[in-house]
């Protein structure tokens, strides 16, 4: 039989011990989570530019292809002096709207043809879901489009992950032809193939769906004054 | 008596055949998940695709085999009013370790894990044998029997996840192995075998399979 002294002893040092074990791990590995993070939203950013990176050669086409890193308030002025890799798109939507920082990232192709890449974060089915969509420099035609969730049915909404969903986006128009902003829609039962404005959702996950739609109306239409500010009449090169 | 002990602990190879049964015992006879059904709720998350099911099985088999050869060593030391709490400890403290590891080496495949990894402290494979045999073996039959019993638990995972991803998605390890004019004739990937249900029976198939082919086990 152990006292109760040997026990609180021994239960004290045990828990030091492992608190000390757990610590040193989680500090040397630090960085390298860090970084992964990094890298996979370069990743991400620039499939949005229809730019297929691993993590390997991520950084790399980053730096060649992503020339510019901008954020922009509500009116769609620039924002000095801040680094927009590193803003968290949570905490700026919790603010009011006057103050929130948006970031772009301006990726410059090989002809020198420029898309813009806006951030885009919303609500799925089970939890948190968020992407990147990259425009041509008519500030209305998308040109390619990064969607991913925390938690989404596999097969079903976790299906917008896909090239096969986010492909579809490619081409449609977030402006109607009087200049209004009508988004892009994720419909269900299918969109008609003529539409600009919207595309097929995942059948059977109809409220993913649903928070793809809302995410890109919320998100774009914080943009929608800086889309403005720029816009230039010209037609988008289109690739494919 | 103590030395007769010493010499016959010697004396015994690291492989000898009680603990080759060990290692070996909960891959068919004695399987966490087909007799003992533990294990059973991240069966059923975690095999949706070969890869993650592969991870889990690794992650496991490394908990369970650490926890139990910790323990071991340290069982005579441990009170046993507060010794589930001390095993928990050792359990949970791994079970970041790991996580820590997965996100630092292995960051695509932990984003799949997800929480799961976490949970893998709930497993009641690894609680189970920690009561069963760690507290009263010696470290290295402990450390065989935590690898074999991850093993066990393993196999099942990669099966189930073996037949969910290749009806369920048409691939095996993420290469499309069902060819595209399959599809053309109209063949369809089957979305229940994405759910969970499917895995559970599955996992009742096996234990049919299982039980139908070694009839002893009916019997015990």
């Amino acid at each position: 039989m152990f006292s109760n002294r040997y026990i609180f002893i021994y239960s004290t040092i045990l828990v030091i011990v492992v608190a000390i074990a757990i610590t040193l791990t989680s500090l040397t590995l630090k960085p390298k989570q860090l970084e992964n993070i990094r890298i996979e939203k370069m990743q991400n950013i620039l499939k949005a530019a229809n730019i297929n990176a691993d993590k390997n050669n991520a950084k790399k086409l980053y730096e060649q292809y992503i020339t510019e890193c901008f954020a922009v308030n509500i009116k769609g002025e620039k924002i000095n002096n801040i680094n927009a890799f590193n803003i968290d798109l949570e905490k700026e939507f919790k603010k009011n709207k006057v103050e929130q920082q948006l970031p772009v990232y301006v990726c410059t192709g090989k002809n020198s043809e420029k898309y813009y890449i806006i951030p885009i974060k919303g609500k799925g089915l089970w939890g948190p879901i968020w992407g990147y969509i990259g425009l041509c420099d008519d500030f209305n035609t998308i040109y390619g489009t990064f969607f991913d969730h925390q938690g989404e049915t596999p097969g079903l909404g976790a299906e917008i992950n896909t090239d096969k969903f986010q492909n579809n986006f490619k081409g449609k128009k977030i402006f109607d032809e009087k200049g209004e902003f009508t988004s892009v829609k994720v419909i269900k039962g299918g969109a008609n193939p003529d539409d600009i404005h919207s595309v097929d959702a995942i059948s059977g996950s109809t409220i993913t769906s649903n928070g793809v739609s809302e995410m890109i109306k919320s998100c774009l239409s914080l943009y929608i004054e800086f889309f403005k500010n720029q816009r230039q009449k010209e037609i988008c090169y289109d690739k494919q | 008596m103590i030395n007769n002990n010493n010499i016959t602990k010697n004396k015994e190879p690291l492989f000898s055949a009680k603990n080759l049964k060990l290692l070996k015992g909960p891959l068919n006879e004695v399987n966490p998940i087909t007799i003992q059904v533990l294990g059973i709720c991240s069966a059923l998350a975690v095999t949706v695709q070969i890869k993650p099911a592969l991870v889990m099985a690794i992650s496991v088999t490394v908990v369970v085999a650490f926890s139990n050869l910790i323990i071991s060593l340290i069982r005579n030391t441990i009170p046993s009013r507060i010794r589930i709490i001390v095993q928990l400890i050792i359990v949970a403290a791994l079970v970041i370790i790991v996580d820590q590891f997965l996100k630092a080496y292995m960051y695509d495949v932990s984003k799949k894990l997800s929480v799961f990894v976490g949970l893998i402290i709930t497993n009641c494979i690894i609680m189970g044998r920690l009561e069963a045999f760690a507290m009263n073996n010696k470290p290295w039959p402990s450390f065989l029997d935590g690898i074999g019993n991850g093993l066990g638990y393993g196999i099942i995972l990669v099966i189930v996840a073996f037949f969910r991803e290749l009806l369920g998605s048409g691939k095996i390890l993420g290469h499309q192995v069902v060819p595209q004019s399959f599809y053309d004739a109209g063949y369809i990937d089957n979305g229940l075998m994405i759910l969970p249900p499917m895995a559970l029976i599955i996992i009742g198939i096996i234990i049919w399979i299982q039980r139908s082919i070694s009839k002893n086990i009916v019997n015990n």
